[in-house]
């Protein structure tokens, strides 16, 4: 374990920071700009995700371990989210034939 | 804590009573168990607040307040379900149960004391919520308004962990008094990551209370979930987090108060124009309140600019006034939904001659939304501006009180529908069931109860 933890460390910590802000901000375009469903979910999964990494960076630097902890919040609330979702793109799918967004616009923006 | 505990066995013990089709045990149980949570809750009333179980949640009088609003209108919009979800499914147990866990989660949301709570509060919300709004599987509206609702709400939940994290790697804590005891100490080097920690969770909250110009969600989703469903959204969800929103700005960020100041002001006019100018516009009595509740998040975001002694008892009776006339207002577009197939304004016409009483709740209602004195929205307004005037706002104060012009247009709107047009086809009286007399008697009695005498609720907290 602190052999991990001297790994985590060798690497400076900005750049952690800074390849989970490129990990995250794809994530956002992605959902931004995909118009499929299914991979607007898995822009947001990549997005949890670089979060998760980021708050293990943190927690491996500071020696604190809650950091760690809160990732397994995050791990299993985001499977109850995407159960969820999943679940109501399936419900959209058997009334519209299609996962893209665009056939969704009955109502009004 | 009780009353968290309660309202999670609760609804496992609803979802039983489904499964062993005791469906008209439902509504009793529901009702009994919210009342001994409010007893829970009452019991804790002015006790010492201290953080309990490792600093997780805190019970003070102001998660307490919040608590027992949301659970009062909980119960207000439960008594208007009698034949309301029977109607649409015939799986009734999921309702209470799924209403029963988002209510948990609003109630984890106001009492937090540790970014884990707010995120599994604001999760265990909105969760129960994604299934709620979609539960009319067949209808398109309900499943498009569905998964608008479900991608919008794991998006910002994105930017709220994001927020959270920086905040951790500059405090290293999680707990929200750790954080503001960080911001005291090191007053000159806050790390960068910190203002971006703030920027982010900002944004994720506007989302989730559905600010300009992240607002964008709301209209849609409430046009498309059932009514009674966009009644609870618009007001229990709204009000737990604007409790989320006020403790964290209030209470932790407040040392960096300058540096947040002026991107709420932005977002707070962009909220206030697009909300009132939109809801001017629209045909739809259900409509122009989704674009109504986009303002009234505006004005409830005034208390979080203008923090001072009384911000959190003005954001509060604000927040009593707007659930309590939603509530009114739904239940009457319940009704007239019912008998005329339509929420548009024009299914509202000469309401006033056939069910005066239904057309004199909505009026006060209508009126209690635009801020006109003698009723409590007017109360909760005075206080907002009151607020925002003693820290020398005007220009704010100014667009404000022009918003509240433009409100009272598009409000008194129905009422010129209800007493000043006559229907195009004869309809009898709009029938009445016991329940939503109760409901709607209810409301406008506190409602004018508190807009005469407001100091039974500004001296609470």
């Amino acid at each position: 374990m602190d052999n991990l933890i001297q790994n985590i460390q060798g690497i400076p910590l900005n750049h952690y920071v800074i390849f989970c802000s490129i990990i995250f901000s794809i994530g956002v375009i992605g959902v931004l700009i995909r118009r499929n469903v299914i991979i607007i979910m898995m822009s947001i999964e990549l997005m949890l995700n670089s979060v998760n990494l980021l708050l293990a960076a943190f927690s491996a630097y500071r020696g604190d371990a809650s950091g760690q902890v809160f990732v397994f919040f995050i791990m299993a609330l985001a499977a109850a989210e995407v159960a969820v979702g999943l679940a109501i793109v399936i419900m959209v799918y058997r009334n519209t034939k299609s996962v893209d967004i665009e056939s969704l616009s009955k109502l009004r923006w | 804590m009780a009353a968290i505990i309660t309202l999670s066995l609760l609804g496992i013990l609803v979802l039983y009573l489904g499964l062993f089709k005791a469906k008209s045990a439902l509504l009793p149980v529901t009702l009994i168990g919210l009342l001994v949570a409010l007893g829970c809750e009452l019991a804790l009333w002015g006790g010492d607040a201290k953080p309990i179980y490792s600093g997780m949640v805190v019970f003070d009088n102001f998660a307490l307040a919040f608590s027992i609003l949301c659970i009062v209108t909980t119960g207000l919009i439960l008594l208007l379900s009698k034949a309301y979800f029977s109607s649409i499914s015939n799986n009734v147990a999921e309702y209470y149960c799924l209403i029963l866990f988002s209510l948990t989660g609003a109630l984890m949301v106001s009492a937090y004391h540790n970014f884990a709570m707010l995120f599994i509060g604001i999760e265990v919300m909105s969760v129960a919520l994604y299934i709620l709004v979609g539960i009319r599987k067949t209808d398109f509206g309900s499943n498009e308004a569905a998964l608008k609702y479900f991608l919008m709400g794991a998006f910002s939940t994105g930017f709220l962990l994001f927020g959270i994290t920086l905040l951790y790697g500059a405090t290293g804590t999680f707990d929200i008094t750790g954080v503001r005891e960080y911001l005291i100490a090191n007053p000159q080097q806050i790390s960068p990551y910190f203002y971006g920690g703030v920027l982010l969770l900002l944004v994720g909250l506007c989302f989730k209370v559905g600010a300009a110009p992240f607002h964008f969600w709301t209209p849609d989703v409430y046009e498309g979930a059932p009514i009674l469903i966009t009644s609870y959204m618009s007001t229990v969800v709204k009000v737990a987090s604007f409790a989320a929103f006020l403790r964290l700005f209030s209470y932790v960020f407040v040392p960096l108060h300058d540096f947040w100041t002026p991107v709420l002001l932005v977002v707070i006019i962009i909220t206030l124009f697009i909300g009132n100018i939109t809801a001017m516009m629209q045909a739809s009595f259900k409509r122009m309140l989704a674009y109504s509740s986009i303002s009234h998040a505006g004005y409830m975001l005034f208390a979080i600019v203008a923090l001072g002694a009384t911000s959190t008892s003005s954001i509060f009776t604000y927040a009593i006034a707007y659930s309590l006339s939603s509530v009114a207002a739904f239940a009457g577009l319940i009704l007239v939904k019912r008998a005329k197939g339509s929420d548009q304004f024009v299914a509202f016409n000469g309401l006033g001659k056939t069910n005066p009483f239904l057309a004199f709740v909505i009026t006060v209602a209508m009126l209690s939304l635009a801020g006109i004195p003698l009723t409590a929205g007017f109360i909760g307004k005075f206080m907002m501006f009151n607020t925002v005037m003693q820290d020398y706002h005007i220009v704010l104060l100014l667009l404000a009180v022009v918003n509240a012009a433009i409100g009272v247009f598009y409000y008194l709107r129905v009422v010129v529908h209800m007493y000043f047009k006559t229907a195009e086809e004869e309809g009898g009286a709009i029938l009445l069931p016991l329940s939503f007399k109760v409901v709607l008697g209810a409301t406008v009695m506190l409602t004018l109860l508190i807009g005469l005498y407001p100091d039974c609720i500004i001296g609470l907290l």
